[in-house]
């Protein structure tokens, strides 16, 4: 047998993928071949007087979606009112959204996984409330986010703190009670104290497992708040998205789902840097 | 004073059993040490080795009695005593700078950086690490993370240097090098040092003093090995020496056999204050494997310093 010599593994896979997507393409643009093109502008579409619900829905094809992405990449902050504003203005309403339930669930559960995985009481103590409330779906918590907030952007802040607050409240309480007895012992050796023991010798030890727990907690906030924009309406990606259904605009909604996993994606990434940022080899 | 720099005063540990009840790994340790000596404590698996180690350490707690170390009970960990972990113990986000500057600040956190630095650069050469200061842990061999390792206990000037079980884990080659640096280093400082070890060889190189455990559990010190190699010595030179094979024979002996029927034999009479001191002769090595009535004639049971 010879040795062949063949193109990194990397460069075979991008071609592949660069052929499904034209494959994929094709097959959408001869799917949709023949159907009406959708009108640019949905709200000038729509016959006078007839309702959304009675129009029937048509698939455009990859070439309408383009134009209409094209059209959107135009004016991404117009606001014409509270159905239609720009793309950029809804997806900047949903991270901001995001950052914020986000960030303040990581305030949370961060300390508070430390003061658990620290003492063995807390952690047996509270072990059971977690697990009962870790498989609630965040949006189970909506009603109870609008009785008491009567707020919808508010409800929605506390939505996503709530979906994303156990996977980084499990991983810092796991991280920090399974570091290594040696290290704990190093530090007890050299007479380190609380603070500084929490910041030198815990907190590195525990940083990767905290911060795989966070790339999850922002996969499941970006989920939530789809979900939760869509139901209460107002602003946001999500909202978006059920407008364009509402409205028929069909390839909006694809761009929308498109749209949404990209910042997904980004999202993820920015996570997965910061955790080689703070990994270690053993 | 300099005669009981450490004292192991009555020292005992038990543990809750699993059936209930409690397990003695050792009852009634007496021990001392002398400032700038060298002792090696060596027993089987289970005699609690790591646990008095530990306790000299102040890791743990002992169940009964106290440790007295430089006049102080011993109450806790402190910055007066520095350990060699089994296997290295160095934090594996930090350099090997980082590691030795992290030891230097806990014991000085008055000292200006560069102070820092320049000190444990001295420790860095002291223990030949000088081009790989800048290395993480994970990018090194297991014998130079060990070295770094020493030279992190040894920063911080510590009173008493305890390791237990060093060089467990690395070959036999880097192994003998290491023992090599760790005597050195100890004679030339008349560093105090308690070693827990299992290997005979290590103990016979390094040691002044061997101490032998029985089996756990309910283990006792039973004796102890005063080394008669000189206090100058070779790794390669002390195979040629006859003092060895004595010394070797008696502690393999003790290992082999009598670690495990010694409770039985002499253990009720034994006065745990004032163990056997055993100084092995040339003329026994060739009786190593004789009877032991033969070889009570090298016990003479001087008192240990009481």
């Amino acid at each position: 047998m010879r040795e062949r010599v063949t193109a990194p593994l990397a460069h075979r896979a991008a071609l592949v993928s660069i052929a499904l997507v034209l494959a994929f393409l094709s097959f959408w643009h001869l799917a949709t071949r023949g159907s009406a093109p959708v009108a640019i502008d949905s709200e000038s579409a729509r016959p006078p007087g007839a309702p959304a619900s009675q129009r029937k829905a048509v698939m455009p094809g990859p070439l309408d979606v383009a134009e209409k992405i094209t059209w959107h990449l135009q004016r991404p902050f117009y606001d014409d009112g509270p159905h239609d504003r720009g793309l950029g203005t809804e997806l900047g309403t949903s991270i901001a959204r995001l950052g914020a339930g986000y960030l303040l669930a990581a305030l949370v559960a961060i300390p508070i996984g430390f003061l658990i995985g620290a003492s063995p009481l807390m952690g047996c103590a509270l072990d059971p409330f977690i697990h009962l409330l870790k498989p609630i779906s965040p949006l189970a918590w909506m009603p109870l986010a609008l009785t008491s907030t009567n707020d919808s952007g508010l409800s929605s802040i506390v939505v996503i703190f709530i979906g994303a607050l156990w996977p980084m409240l499990i991983n810092t309480t796991l991280s920090v009670a399974g570091v290594r007895r040696e290290w704990l012992s190093v530090a007890r050796t050299l007479e380190v104290g609380t603070l500084r023991r929490t910041f030198t010798i815990i907190l590195p030890a525990a940083a990767p497992a905290i911060l795989a727990g966070m790339r999850i907690s922002i996969g499941m906030a970006w989920i939530a708040i789809v979900a939760v924009e869509m139901l209460v309406g107002g602003t946001g990606i999500g909202t978006f998205l059920w407008n364009a259904w509402n409205e028929l605009s069909i390839a909006d909604v694809i761009i929308a789902i498109l749209v949404i996993g990209i910042v997904g994606m980004v999202l993820d990434q920015i996570l997965a840097r910061l955790a080689q940022l703070v990994t270690f080899a053993e | 004073m300099s005669d009981k720099f450490i004292s192991f005063e009555g020292v005992a540990k038990r543990h809750p059993a699993p059936g209930g009840g409690m397990l003695t790994v050792f009852e009634d340790l007496w021990l001392a040490v002398r400032r700038g000596e060298f002792v090696c404590v060596i027993g089987h698996s289970g005699c609690g080795k790591t646990t008095i180690v530990n306790i000299l350490a102040g890791l743990e707690a002992p169940s009964a009695g106290t440790v007295i170390a430089n006049g102080r009970a011993i109450d806790g960990p402190g910055l007066d005593r520095a350990v060699i972990f089994p296997s290295h113990g160095l934090l594996p986000w930090r350099t090997v700078m980082g590691n030795i500057a992290y030891a230097v600040a806990s014991k000085w956190p008055r000292w200006s950086g560069p102070q820092i630095r320049a000190h444990a650069g001295k420790f860095v050469d002291l223990v030949g690490l000088r081009g790989a200061e800048h290395k993480r842990p994970a990018e090194l061999a297991a014998a130079i993370k060990q070295r770094a390792g020493i030279a992190r206990a040894l920063a911080i000037e510590p009173k008493i240097l305890l390791m237990d079980e060093p060089f467990s884990g690395l070959d036999p080659l880097s192994r003998g090098a290491l023992q090599e640096d760790v005597r050195r280093l100890c004679l030339a400082t008349g560093q105090t040092a308690f070693l827990v070890t299992q290997d005979v060889d290590e103990a016979i190189y390094l040691a002044d003093r061997v101490v032998l455990m029985t089996d756990g559990p309910d283990a006792i010190l039973a004796e102890i090995v005063e080394n008669p190699l000189p206090r100058e010595r070779l790794r390669p030179d002390i195979l040629r020496q006859p003092l060895y094979y004595a010394m070797r024979g008696h502690i393999v002996d003790f290992l082999v056999t009598r670690s495990r029927t010694f409770l039985a034999e002499v253990g009720r009479q034994l006065d745990p204050r004032h163990v056997p001191v055993v100084r092995p002769r040339v003329r026994d090595s060739a009786q190593a494997a004789a009877s032991s009535a033969v070889r009570r004639g090298v016990i003479h049971t001087s008192k240990q310093m009481s």
